[in-house]
């Protein structure tokens, strides 16, 4: 199709209830950063329009739509289908699709589909003389490292909330996409439970700042602090996995190796130990702070400013000193 | 019903674990390798179903060096009924392209009904192989799975997403990767260990298997390995009643407020 730019680069902007994804603006921006941005949508019948609209206001030139009812009821085929049909039509560069619980499942269908190169959980994107090459931080960020593919544009998963980065607005061409569905079967889609109303607090994921308790808050009832001196932050709420597991806060507030990566401008562990798989999900962050009142804690050995001592005592005193400063300024 | 379980040696993530500067390969004589503990709870999830079903097989699956056997014995000791273990040079640093097919050749071999794996590993953390796996089977993905029913020729779970939580089902064959809301694995018990030895446990090669490393297909490759320099500690105070002023002090004079 004529209208199709060369240098095309496919990302699918990711939907729910007719809104993109938080990961839509980054991966759009990295896009940007190494061709033109062309989005994949794919979305109820009827919301189209309004997301193509969406991806427009984030910088893609071009958006693909693809509306299906089947993106309720089946799982992960739908946008593997779509990205499929994208990329016989686009030829792009590469292919960018968010690193979350769908989007690592639509790459990975894709990739192995088309036989493309895979490359997973990128935290950047850039262009070399051969070719789109992706950043990746590896074992917690102990490592930066650079993978290419030897031939081929590549598939990429992009970490949430890894791209600051963000493309200026634009008119998009939109086209609807001609989607042959695949006859592989897919599992279905029975019920759905949204997750509980999301606070006015910022996502875990992208956050500029985040506060994380462990198993020295002592209690559900005491990990309040935690979301008190995020809330006088404006931070994120995260947590030790010492702490899910005692039950004072969900999963999905788990940093470390086995929960989410975070990569903020401040990080502050109250009463977190410190431990290596927790600090393989925030050691990239920007400035740490700590307070614990063991002295010999390892998160002391990576923190810009600690202090030893009791997170009830420090944490009240320092809210209070913000919010003279804040309503004295 | 013949279930297979994909399980993984890893590096332990209580130890520093380091990258080969030349080749970008994890270097294995660094740190202490272990199963991957998802890839635990997914035995003790397929050991679960055996025990309702006790026709059911269990037959792991694990692609690596020699060491990988340790972590095969442990399976087994868990409860597997036996072991495969893809063994070829030709697999060092091979990508996620050459694991998945390397992994659906070795399935495709064995005849299985349902595969079960853990949703993301602490090394790669890509999470992709049971869904590339399964494009190469023809058979339907169940992901991050936190519970696992079957109910004869289907299999069913919760599936968490960060926006929420979708039952969703599949008939079999199909494959299932699991999340961290399942079970932790149980500890083989004496009897398991003793019982361990004496179950099968065969080596295969990419030969065997039918599987080229061919350069004719696009690869992911390593262009540079570069370590972050470790952080060092900053400024560290004891409490003595106004390190919460000095606390904010910092953030105020860090602009972090």
């Amino acid at each position: 199709m004529s209208s199709i730019p060369a240098d095309a680069v496919l990302i699918l902007a990711e939907s729910a209830d007719g809104a993109l994804a938080p990961s839509a603006a980054g991966l759009i921006a990295a896009a940007a950063g190494i061709g033109t941005p062309v989005a994949v949508v794919v979305a109820q019948p009827g919301e189209g329009a309004a997301l193509a609209a969406a991806a427009g206001a984030l910088g893609a030139a071009h958006v693909l739509v693809a509306e299906t009812a089947a993106v309720g009821t089946t799982l992960t085929a739908p946008l593997t289908d779509a990205l499929a049909a994208a990329v016989a039509l686009v030829r792009p560069a590469a292919i960018l699709v968010p690193n979350s619980v769908e989007g690592r499942d639509a790459a990975a269908r894709l990739a192995a589909r088309i036989g493309a190169a895979l490359a997973v959980d990128a935290v950047g994107i850039a262009r070399d003389d051969e070719g789109v090459v992706s950043r990746h931080s590896v074992y917690g960020g102990a490592y930066d490292v650079v993978a290419a593919a030897t031939f081929g544009a590549p598939v990429i998963t992009v970490r949430q909330g890894a791209i600051d980065a963000r493309a200026a607005a634009v008119e998009p061409v939109v086209e609807t996409l001609e989607v042959e569905a695949s006859t592989t079967p897919a599992a279905t889609i029975e019920s759905f439970e949204p997750a509980v109303a999301a606070t006015d607090r910022p996502d875990l994921r992208g956050a500029k700042r985040v506060v994380s308790g462990g198993r020295g808050l002592g209690s559900a009832e005491q990990f309040v602090l935690v979301e008190q001196f995020a809330d006088a932050l404006g931070a994120a709420v995260g947590a030790s996995r010492a702490a899910v597991d005692a039950g004072y806060i969900p999963q999905a507030h788990q940093v470390g190796q086995t929960g989410v990566s975070v990569s903020p401008q401040l990080y502050v562990a109250l009463g977190i130990s410190g431990a290596i798989q927790h600090r393989a999900g925030m050691q990239t962050a920007k400035t740490i702070v700590a307070i614990n009142t063991d002295p010999e804690a390892p998160i002391f050995q990576i923190a810009d400013f600690g202090v030893v001592g009791d997170v009830f005592a420090v944490v009240p005193q320092a809210i209070a000193a913000i919010e003279a400063k804040k309503s004295g300024s | 019903m013949k279930i297979l379980v994909l399980v993984k040696e890893v590096p332990d993530t209580y130890g520093d674990r380091v990258l080969d500067p030349e080749t970008g390969l994890a270097d294995r004589g660094a740190s202490e390798r272990v199963l991957d503990e998802i890839g635990e709870r997914a035995i003790e999830a397929a050991v679960v179903l055996k025990e309702a079903d006790p026709d059911a097989e269990v037959v792991l699956l694990s692609m690596g060096p020699e060491s990988a056997q340790t972590g095969l014995r442990k399976g087994l000791a868990m409860g597997a009924d036996r072991a495969v273990h893809v063994l070829d040079d030709e697999l060092r640093g091979a990508d996620l392209t050459l694991t998945a097919q390397t992994l659906a050749a070795a399935i495709r071999a064995e005849g299985v009904d349902l595969v079960i794996a853990g949703g993301l590993s602490t090394d790669g953390v890509g999470g992709v192989i049971p869904a590339m796996v399964a494009e190469h089977l023809g058979v339907a993905h169940l992901t991050a799975l936190g519970s696992i029913e079957r109910d004869g020729g289907t299999i069913a779970g919760l599936r968490g997403t960060d926006r929420g939580t979708a039952r969703v089902s599949a008939a079999l064959p199909a494959v299932v990767s699991i999340s961290e809301g399942m079970p932790e694995a149980r500890f083989p018990n004496f009897k398991g260990i003793m019982a361990a030895k004496k179950k099968p446990l065969e080596t295969r090669t990419l030969a065997d298997l039918g599987v080229t490393a061919s350069l004719d297909t696009p690869r992911s490759i390593l262009v540079s390995v570069a370590t972050k320099p470790p952080r060092t500690a900053g400024t560290i105070i004891v409490d003595e009643g106004d390190a919460g002023e000095q606390l904010a002090a910092f953030l105020l004079a860090n602009k972090l407020v």
